[in-house]
């Protein structure tokens, strides 16, 4: 497997969406590829650092000014 | 509150289906219980594709009123969350669309890629790099690193890495193929990580954490990042 091919797969690797077979071939040019395992990791690493943390913090009185607004449309009508 | 205990062996319906015939049965308290659930989520949709924070609150307030008004189309075929998701993307859409008259807005508009080149930045990381920084500061980066990427790569790693929709409801919500939304995530995987590896790679020598690039990025006051966990 050339690096091309693993960067193709490095997507479904990730997601664990490939199948066995593929992924032992995946696993064996992880292997001997060292340019590879570190995309591989950092790459994973880029994706759990974006989804544990809070990069824009929601504005204070959104909530209140959502709920006043949600009733005001009751009032108006809806149920 | 009743509490429906599942049969063994039948699906388990989401909770959210509950919330929504209470609210279409006339309980809006009902509705409150689902804009605390998601309006951390469509907020930051809205931020990442508005990168403004005053239309990303209009975002949210029309969306949330938007899919209240209009919860008797909602079919229930699809996920309530993923249903508000395409709302409030198109909102966001349509109030970028607002603030650049005349300038076309558009997640499929073609994006120029180095398709297929290996990515350039191959030096490891540090072990926990983040830990390097403090909350704030590494929120700054994470802000500025993903605001850089082209909208049509931004969108998708949004809503598919960190809103966690999958594939298949990316696609849908953004009107893509599958292919597409793929290659797309790919993409925006790949230059994140190159970004980000100015920050974050391992240090050859030395005791400095912190590139000088890195170390001047600017804290914005009451720009805290605080951890979702």
């Amino acid at each position: 497997m050339t690096c091309k091919e693993f960067l193709a797969l490095l997507d479904d690797l990730i997601d664990g969406t490939v199948a066995a077979e593929t992924r032992a071939e995946l696993e064996a040019h992880l292997g001997r590829c060292k340019h590879c395992e570190v995309i591989f990791n950092t790459t994973r690493k880029t994706i759990e650092i974006y989804r544990s943390h809070e990069i824009y913090d929601l504005p204070t009185g959104l909530r209140e000014r959502l709920h006043a607004a949600i009733m005001a449309r009751c009032k108006k009508g809806c149920s | 509150m009743a509490i429906i205990q599942p049969i063994a062996g039948e699906l388990e319906p989401h909770p959210d289906v509950a919330l929504v015939e209470r609210v279409r049965g006339g309980d809006v308290a009902a509705y409150d219980s689902l804009v605390r659930k998601y309006e951390r989520q469509v907020f930051r949709i809205a931020q990442h594709i508005t990168q403004n924070r005053e239309d990303a609150e209009d975002v949210v307030q029309d969306a949330f009123l938007k899919a209240y008004e209009k919860l008797d189309q909602f079919q229930g075929n699809s996920k309530f969350y993923t249903w508000l998701v395409r709302i409030a993307v198109n909102e966001s859409l349509m109030r970028l669309r607002k603030r650049r008259t005349g300038k076309m807005v558009s997640i499929d508009e073609d994006i120029v890629t180095d398709e297929g080149s290996v990515p350039r930045d191959l030096a490891d990381w540090a072990p926990d790099p983040e830990q390097n920084y403090g909350q704030a500061e590494l929120a700054e980066i994470l802000r500025k690193t993903i605001q850089g990427l082209p909208q049509g790569f931004r969108i998708v790693f949004v809503l598919r890495d960190v809103e966690g929709l999958s594939t298949e409801e990316t696609a849908e919500t953004l009107g893509l193929s599958i292919p597409a939304v793929k290659s797309r995530l790919l993409r925006a995987r790949l230059q994140l990580r190159e970004r980000l590896s100015r920050y974050f790679q391992r240090k050859k020598a030395g005791r400095g954490a912190k590139s000088k690039e890195a170390a001047s990025v600017a804290t914005t006051p009451g720009q805290t990042g605080v951890e979702k966990k």
